[in-house]
């Protein structure tokens, strides 16, 4: 599918992540022998880039915007009620902006973005996820 | 015949509610328009019926609004509201007008005339009038678009691409993504007016991961558009999450499969870009304005706005702790105050304005003293500030800008692609002077006491000796980074350290030490 593409590793990177929710060494591999690059080639690509992990995750995530205009409007007070909301079975993580910076806080889960966010819906947010 | 109400299917509306809200019209026997946003986003979702708009909407408001009720709601003629009637939109003429995925609306609304015509007049022409617009890009640089076009066509090469800067990543600006979601086929006209332009038969737009709408709108519009621009052909691309992907070098190796290091220049890419062949990298904005410019009397009408040599105008990103936060295309000139205080309402909290920092992460921090200063690249070049892509972010009283300064630090080390030094270290060693200075330390620690460590101080440091160390530092990285995050970065933090002094020292001032 990306094998007539032009510099086709990132997409292919994206599909393995979304399918596997990890690129692992066995995928780093397997890309690697496709694509005729060394591993470390390949492992260097992965590193690079906030959105592949090395391992899975099994718990749903919850990326939350920390940047300057969230951050104006009040993000970091929220933060102790959301890391209390998500407890060990939601994984927090930082975002650098979700282009909802006249609206925020803001986060995200899977495909859906949430904006206006206060201490209550975060909350909600974190525990439905 | 059933009302017709009008909602944003803009990100921005759905995830303030604006799905729920046309569900509940269509229950209560509205026919609902998903249209694109007006860009006052405190009102988001914003309803619109006959012209006339109510926000934001709820959906257990609906039966009034549909009765013509909701007084408290009603914003009256949304076309007259101050917000809209005092901007001068070319880039965004079509927001909150159309449904961004119909190519009849696109059509209906004079799209495509500027690819027509580009056909007819021809690469040099198009140049010229691009030239003669004063278009300069609106990425961040500010270079002249018209020149950068030149020298791609020039460059020998049987291959060229032109190459689309989606990946928007500055805190506080968010008009690449709604122009993209909004107005998916101005963007791909551009693109098509481009190519011809530079002799380009591929193109690609690099466009972020974290926007996934418009991941979704713009690749269901580049199917739809694809005869209508053929044989060029143009293919989107989503980016993994790096901020520093949104410089130009950068992007071009992460398209190519790479990690996305900054390459040195030269060569340009406009000589020697994607792989190895001549490469027009232009902005979301940039291109979004090429239509308008090359449609008949376009470019002198961009000419004639403007100030200096800032012509045309900029879709600014009014945004942060703002009442009236939300997309304002403007002529270039307009005073941060008339933004900030007039237009924006002042702060969302209801508290005084402290700062505002104009230009995303790397950009400097603009005390209301200077609120006079007009949007102009010279202008604020001038006033050591940046206007970037845009984006304008309030922050009021309570903000520490101390922290903000470490902040600047921290995601620059958070992002740095690693190349250079002063970046990849001094972005670390940088918050840790900043954490130190706060903390009113003076010893020396552990490290810098280590025998092996020849040239550290081994003293106390005064305040004054740890600032004087924090300017060296920023020197060092202004002057030694490769790419403007480790360049840039100085900006933000010596910004906050000049106007606000006492939010770095709150706890370290002696009476010795004054600033
Ligand atoms: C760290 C860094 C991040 C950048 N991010 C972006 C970006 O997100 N979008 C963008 O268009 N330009 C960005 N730029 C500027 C680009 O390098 C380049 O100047 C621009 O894409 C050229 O297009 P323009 O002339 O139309 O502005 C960034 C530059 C740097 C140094
Ligand atoms: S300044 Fe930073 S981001 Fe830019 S090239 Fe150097 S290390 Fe990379
Ligand atoms: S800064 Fe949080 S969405 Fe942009």
């Amino acid at each position: 599918m990306h094998a007539g593409r032009e510099g086709p590793l990132l997409p292919i990177l994206h599909a393995v992540q979304a399918e596997f929710a990890c690129v692992d060494e066995a995928a780093e591999k397997a890309i690697a022998k496709a694509l005729n690059l060394t591993r470390a080639e390949v492992h260097g690509v992965v590193s690079f880039y906030h959105d592949f992990r090395a391992e899975p995750d099994p718990r749903p995530t919850v990326q939350i915007c920390r940047a300057e205009a969230c951050q104006a409007r009040g993000v970091e007070a929220l933060m102790p009620g959301a890391e209390a909301a998500a407890g060990d079975r939601v994984r927090l993580e930082a975002v650098y902006c979700l282009g909802l910076c006249s609206a925020g806080p803001a986060a995200r889960v899977g495909d859906t973005l949430h904006a206006r966010l206060d201490a209550e819906t975060l909350a909600t947010v974190i525990e439905q996820a | 015949m059933s009302i017709t109400v009008r909602i944003s299917d803009d990100a921005l509306a759905r995830a303030c509610g604006a799905d729920e809200l046309a569900t509940a019209f269509e229950r209560a026997g509205a026919s609902v328009e998903r249209v694109s946003s007006w860009g006052m986003h405190w009102l988001e979702p914003l309803v619109e019926i006959d012209g006339i708009g109510w926000g934001p909407g709820t959906p257990d408001r609906v039966a009034e609004i549909m009765a013509g009720g909701a007084e408290d709601l009603c914003i009256g003629p949304i076309a007259q509201h101050p917000f809209i009637a005092g901007q001068q939109r070319l880039t965004f003429a079509r927001a909150g007008r159309t449904r961004p995925l119909s190519i009849d609306d696109y059509a209906a609304t004079g799209g495509w005339s500027g690819l027509e015509r580009a056909r007819r007049i021809g690469p040099q022409a198009i140049i010229e009038e691009v030239t003669q617009s004063g278009l300069r890009g609106r990425g961040g640089a500010g270079f002249p678009a018209g020149t950068k076009w030149r020298t791609v066509a020039d460059a020998p090469g049987a291959r060229k691409y032109v190459v689309c800067n989606a990946d928007e990543g500055d805190s506080g600006t968010f008009a690449d993504r709604m122009l993209i979601e909004g107005d998916p086929f101005q963007l791909i006209e551009g693109m098509a007016i481009a190519a011809l332009a530079v002799g380009a038969d591929r193109g690609f737009v690099y466009l972020r991961s974290e926007y996934p709408d418009a991941i979704r709108k713009l690749g269901a519009a580049l199917e739809l558009a694809a005869q209508l621009i053929a044989p060029f052909d143009i293919e989107l691309r989503v980016g993994a999450g790096a901020y520093v992907c949104g410089e130009e070098t950068s992007l071009l190796n992460s398209l190519e499969g790479k990690r996305g290091e900054v390459r040195a220049k030269p060569p340009l890419p406009a000589i020697e870009g994607l792989f190895g062949c001549p490469t027009l990298v232009n902005n979301v904005l940039t291109l979004a304005a090429v239509p308008h410019i090359v449609s008949e009397g376009g470019a002198e009408l961009y000419a004639a706005l403007g100030t200096g040599r800032s012509r045309g105008t900029m879709p600014i990103q009014l945004a942060g702790n703002i009442r009236h936060g939300g997309l304002y295309e403007t002529a270039f000139g307009i005073t941060l105050r008339e933004l900030v205080c007039d237009i924006g309402g002042g702060t969302a909290s209801g508290q005084a304005v402290k700062a505002v920092q104009v230009g995303g992460p790397l950009g400097a921090y603009i005390h209301p003293d200077q609120f006079d200063l007009p949007f102009d690249y010279e202008a604020y070049a001038g006033a050591d500030a940046l206007i970037g892509h845009g984006g304008v972010v309030v922050f009021d009283d309570t903000a520490d800008m101390g922290e903000m300064a470490r902040f600047a630090f921290e995601f620059c080390a958070a992002e740095s692609c690693g190349k250079c030094t002063p970046c990849r270290i001094g972005a670390v060693r940088g918050a840790e002077v900043i954490e130190r200075i706060r903390r009113g330390e003076r010893a020396p620690g552990p490290i810098e006491l280590a025998p092996q460590m020849h040239n550290t101080v081994k003293t106390a440091r005064g305040l004054r000796e740890q600032i004087a160390l924090l300017e060296d530092l920023c020197e060092v990285m202004r002057d030694g980074s490769l790419c403007a995050l480790g360049g840039f970065t100085p900006y933000p933090v010596l910004s906050a350290l000049k106007h606000w002094p006492q939010d770095f020292a709150i706890r370290a001032l002696e009476p010795s030490d004054e600033l």
